[in-house]
């Protein structure tokens, strides 16, 4: 059963087709890079399979759960960080995640923060609020509350932008190792990321796919992957 | 470093957990910062300063509350905005909406959680009031059920203002906005009814509608709660704006 499923996904906003027919599914153990020009429709059909946004025709699935006729059970299934991992300001990361936990009912919400806190090695800046966090931190902490429940199904919105190296190397790391057991789904405008990251690769262009293979079959396109990006979404 | 164990849901019902998470979260967030005692300062201040310069409250030699609950419509029509604008516009203005709403809760259970919060922070502010009325019971002898009813009467009409607040947070991004019209709204219902409006309308409209337009003010829907009277029908018109504002909020934040 494929964990996260889009099938004929559309959405558009006015005259504007934001996605257009989009279908696609997401095994365990896939982690796949959504890749696409600025406004191509990658965050909007992410927010699709999240189900912030609703469709205007087809359907998305989390872990066999349709997004729109059960909501509740897919997004207990999902953890999913927005674009710029927005977190609650005023809140102290250890109260945010906690915050995460027990709208999410887990059982034993403290051990699961003191554990997530360690997994994304926020535990020194656990008690400062958000808000005074560098960004390279707040993206963690998106990152922290999308895997706090140890979901099937993860989509991260771009969770690499504006970090240092290090930082990128650390969310890697972690995707990383976690990967084996999930579905993966991690949008970016790096294509290095392709190659270090992920298991496949999707293009999207004007709403549309125009991409989906396999990781090896994408980087043998050619030798320069920004003139590969480019003739896939001209 | 290893990944945390396989997370498992708590035995309470998921629906209820979240629910309690958000109350929890909303209202502690009044408290965050310095502005909460601000509120809860200004509100008791104007409360007083309303009930005894402007309602001469000591003067009146009456051992009852009617002339401190008689301006409660003024504070709520500009309190329970103030309260309000916070609840969905910064959740727009912070993105954590989109957060919100892909965690495992319904939007319902989110509208009705911070609505609760922000009542039980209104309520707050009503606690802070008690000494006058203390005070009134040290200088006579009041009917105490009379207070009560009193205090049961002012509390829905802040949550009838809460509702009209929440529709107006739930419509922008900017808590300016939304507190500028939900006072806006709050205000047309406290001119319904009120002395000089209605001096406007007589002559003008028949007095059976002019009648009908007191109705839908706030002040005449108070005025039985602070005389001791349980009004059904006036607890009915509060809870209706209440729910109407939280329901129509509830239905703009899910448009998406």
């Amino acid at each position: 059963m494929a964990l996260i499923e889009a099938r004929n996904l559309r959405k558009t906003y006015g005259a504007l087709r934001a996605v257009h027919d989009v279908s696609f599914a997401v095994e365990r153990g896939e982690v796949v890079a959504f890749l696409g020009p600025n406004g191509a429709g990658k965050t909007t059909t992410m927010k699709l399979l999240a189900g912030y946004l609703r469709a205007d025709a087809g359907a998305a699935s989390i872990a066999g759960h349709d997004v729109a006729a059960a909501p509740i059970e897919a997004k207990r299934h999902l953890g999913y960080s927005p674009e710029g991992a927005p977190a609650y300001g005023e809140m102290t990361v250890r109260e945010f995640l906690r915050f995460a936990a027990d709208l999410r009912g887990l059982a034993e919400p403290a051990e699961r923060v003191r554990a997530t806190l360690d997994l994304c090695r926020l535990t020194d800046v656990a008690a400062q609020n958000i808000d005074t966090l560098s960004k390279g931190y707040r993206m963690r902490v998106g990152f922290a509350q999308a895997v706090i429940h140890d979901p099937a199904a993860l989509i991260l919105d771009e969770p690499t932008d504006g970090l240092d190296p290090n930082q990128k190397h650390e969310v890697r790391r972690i995707l990383k190792e976690m990967a084996s057991r999930k579905a993966v789904i991690v949008s970016t405008h790096l294509l290095e990321e392709v190659g270090e990251l992920c298991t496949r690769v999707i293009v999207i262009a004007k709403g549309e796919l125009r991409c989906d293979e396999p990781r090896d079959r994408f980087l043998a396109r050619g030798a320069d992957l920004n003139q590969v990006f480019r003739s896939l979404t001209a | 470093m290893s990944s945390p164990a396989e997370a498992t849901p708590s035995a309470r019902p998921a629906g209820r957990a979240a629910f309690a998470a958000i109350v929890r979260r909303e209202f502690a967030g009044y408290f965050r910062t310095p502005l909460a005692y601000v509120f809860l300062a200004v509100f008791n201040a104007f409360a007083m300063s309303l009930a005894f310069f402007v309602g001469n409250l000591y003067e009146a030699g009456t051992a009852n509350l009617d002339r401190f609950f008689l301006y409660h419509p003024w504070l709520w029509a500009f309190l329970a905005p103030a309260a309000g604008a916070r609840l969905w516009a910064e959740e727009r203005r912070q993105g954590t909406l989109e957060l919100l709403l892909t965690w495992p809760v319904t939007v319902w259970q989110a509208a009705l959680g911070k609505f609760l919060a922000a009542w039980l922070f209104l309520a707050c502010a009503l606690l802070v009031t008690l000494p006058i009325a203390f005070t009134v019971g040290y200088l006579g002898r009041p009917d105490w059920g009379v207070i009560a009813c009193g205090y049961v009467g002012s509390l829905l009409c802040a949550g009838a203002c809460l509702g009209l607040a929440a529709l107006a947070s739930a419509v922008t991004r900017s808590q300016v906005i939304a507190f500028v019209t939900g006072f806006l709204a709050c205000f047309v219902l406290v001119l319904l009814g009120y002395g000089v409006f209605d001096g406007l309308l007589v002559g003008v409209l028949s007095d059976e509608t002019v009648d009908a337009v007191r109705r839908l003010g706030l002040w005449r829907n108070l005025e039985p709660f602070t005389l001791g009277i349980f009004d059904v029908p006036a607890a009915g018109y509060f809870l209706s704006l209440a729910f109407a504002g939280l329901g129509l909020s509830t239905l703009v934040v899910d448009r998406r």
